[in-house]
C-alpha cells in the first residue's frame, strides 16, 4: 500500500471540514482510482471529485497518471468568484 | 511605432522610467497597449486601478451592473457616492481621476457569445475578473480563438487562483477544467461570501502578470497556476500541461466557435442575488406572512448556522443546504413547508433536492429572508 497525504483547498476544505487527508491507497493506483476512493470514503467530497484539479508533487496530474509512493497530492476545486 | 511620452507623462511615470526593465521604451510600450477588463467587481477594481496608474494607453471595461452598498467591502474602485450608478461609469470616473492621460472605453452590457469577439478583438490582452463559470469559459474561448493572452484569476472566501492562459504557448482554462462543476456545487461570492481584501491581493497579482506580458519581462504564469490561501498565507504553484484532449486548444479540438455557455454550465451568467425563477413553487414574503397568520406552516432555513446571527425568522428549523440530503428523515414530506435562505439561490437547490425525494408540498420563499426583511419584518437587516 501507498501512504499519501492529500491537501485540500477552498470549497473542498469546507466540505471535508479538514485541510488534509491521510490515506492508504493501493500501489500503482491512478489519479482516477484515488478520486473514486475519496468519493467512497468521504461522501461529502464525492460530487466535487468530477471537476477537481489534482497536482502530484506540484505538477498537474491527468486522471490516468499513477500516484507515486509517498506523493504529495493537492486538490483544488474550480472557483468562480470575482 | 511606439507613441512618445509628453513632458507631463515623463514626470508621472518617473518611477517606472528609473527601472531598467521598464524604462522609457517599456513605458512607451504600455502607452501603446490596450487591455480589456471583464468585470469591474472585486478583481476588476484593483486590476483597473493599477493598469490605469501604470499608463496602459487604452483600457476597456465590461460590466452591466450598478454599484450596491454590499460591493464596497471589496470593490474599492467604487465609492459610497456612486451607489446606484453604473459600475462601468463609476469605474471610468475614478480611473480618469487617477490618470487623465489614458483612454477608457466602457461596455455597459453583459459579456456574451454575441458581443464578446467584437469587443475583445481590438485589445492586446484580456483580464478575467468575472464572477461566474459561464463567463469564465466564454472569456477563455474568446482568448483562444483570437490568439490573445487571458490573465485569469478567481476567488472563494480565502482562496485565490491566478494564471496566464495563452494557448499559443501553454494550456488554457479548459485544459485544467474541461467540464464545469455541477450547478450549485461551488458557491459564488454572493452565496458563500469572501474576505474583502482577498480580491485586492489576487487582482493585484493579476495586474502584475498583465504588465509583465505587455512589457515582455520576467516569467509570466504561463503553464503555471498560482494558488493562494489567506488563512495559511500560502502560495502554491502547480506546473501545468496542455491537455492533449482539450476541446478548444488541443490538436483534435472540436469546439470551433463560441457556444451557449449558460447551457454548458447549467447556470446563469451572473452572480446576482435575486432568487431563481421557481417552477410554480415560489411564495412571496407578504403571502407567507398572511399564510402564517392563518395556519401552521413548517419553515425550513437552509442557511449556515452563523448566518442566523444576522437575521432569523422565529420558529424556523435550520438545516444547512450541505446537510439536507443526509437529514431528510428529520422532515415530514406530508407537511406544508416553506424553504428559505438569504436570497433564494440555495433554497431553490434545496427545493430541487426535496422534490426529487418526494416532498411535493414544499415551497420556496422568493427572495429569501432578505425579501422578508424588506417587505414584512422591516426591523431585520438585509445582508
Amino acid at each position: 500500500m501507498n501512504h499519501i497525504k492529500v491537501l485540500l483547498f477552498a470549497t473542498l476544505r469546507d466540505r471535508a471540514g479538514t485541510k488534509s487527508l491521510e490515506m492508504e491507497i493501493p500501489d500503482r493506483a491512478t489519479v482516477q482510482g484515488l478520486k473514486d476512493q475519496i468519493g467512497r470514503d468521504y461522501p461529502n467530497l464525492k460530487e466535487a471529485m468530477g471537476t477537481v484539479l489534482i497536482s502530484i508533487n506540484r505538477e498537474y496530474a491527468f486522471d490516468e497518471a499513477i500516484v507515486p509512493q509517498n506523493a504529495e497530492v493537492a486538490m483544488f476545486p474550480p472557483v468562480s468568484g470575482g | 511605432m511606439l507613441p512618445g511620452l509628453t513632458r507631463d507623462e515623463i514626470l508621472r511615470y518617473s518611477r517606472h522610467l528609473l527601472i531598467p526593465e521598464v524604462g522609457l521604451e517599456g513605458q512607451r510600450k504600455l502607452k501603446g497597449s490596450s487591455a480589456l477588463i471583464i468585470g469591474t467587481g472585486g478583481l476588476g477594481s484593483p486590476v483597473a486601478l493599477y493598469l490605469a496608474a501604470a499608463g496602459i494607453g487604452r483600457i476597456g471595461l465590461v460590466d452591466y451592473d450598478v454599484v450596491d452598498s454590499s460591493n464596497l467591502q471589496r470593490q474599492v474602485i467604487h465609492g459610497t457616492s456612486t451607489i446606484g450608478k453604473l459600475k462601468v461609469e463609476s469605474a471610468r470616473n475614478r480611473l480618469l481621476d487617477l490618470n487623465p492621460d489614458i483612454e477608457i472605453e466602457i461596455y455597459n452590457e453583459p459579456y456574451t457569445s454575441e458581443n464578446a469577439l467584437r469587443i475583445a478583438k481590438d485589445y492586446d490582452i484580456l483580464l478575467d475578473g468575472t464572477d461566474n463559470f459561464p463567463t469564465r469559459y466564454l472569456t477563455n474561448d474568446v482568448a483562444v480563438f483570437l490568439g490573445k493572452p487571458n490573465v485569469y484569476a478567481s476567488i472563494y472566501r480565502f482562496d485565490g487562483q491566478v494564471s496566464v492562459f495563452y494557448a499559443k504557448e501553454g494550456p488554457c482554462y479548459r485544459c485544467l477544467f474541461p467540464e464545469p462543476p455541477p450547478p450549485g456545487l461551488v458557491p459564488s461570492c454572493a452565496e458563500g461570501g469572501v474576505l474583502g481584501v482577498l480580491p485586492g491581493t489576487i487582482g493585484t497579482l493579476q495586474a502584475t502578470e498583465a504588465l509583465k506580458v505587455l512589457l515582455g519581462i520576467g516569467e509570466p504564469l504561463i503553464g503555471k497556476l498560482l494558488l493562494y490561501n489567506a488563512l495559511d498565507m500560502s502560495f502554491d504553484f502547480v506546473k501545468l500541461k496542455k491537455n492533449p484532449n482539450c476541446r478548444v486548444c488541443g490538436p483534435n479540438a472540436d469546439i470551433k466557435e463560441l457556444m451557449d455557455y449558460e447551457e454548458f454550465c447549467g447556470v446563469p451568467g451572473h452572480d446576482h442575488d435575486e432568487g431563481l425563477a421557481g417552477a410554480g413553487w415560489d411564495i412571496s414574503a407578504p403571502e407567507l406572512a398572511a399564510r402564517l397568520k392563518q395556519n401552521h406552516l413548517k419553515l425550513l432555513d437552509v442557511r449556515e448556522p452563523h448566518e442566523l446571527e444576522i437575521s432569523a425568522i422565529p420558529n424556523a428549523v435550520n438545516i444547512p443546504l450541505g446537510q439536507l440530503a443526509a437529514r431528510l428523515s428529520e422532515l415530514d414530506s406530508a407537511e406544508d413547508m416553506v424553504v428559505f435562505c438569504k436570497a433564494g439561490t440555495r433554497s431553490t437547490r434545496a427545493l430541487e433536492l426535496l422534490a426529487s425525494a418526494g416532498f411535493k408540498k414544499a415551497k420556496n420563499l422568493k427572495g429569501g429572508i432578505n425579501a422578508w426583511a424588506k417587505e414584512v419584518d422591516k426591523n431585520l437587516p438585509i445582508y
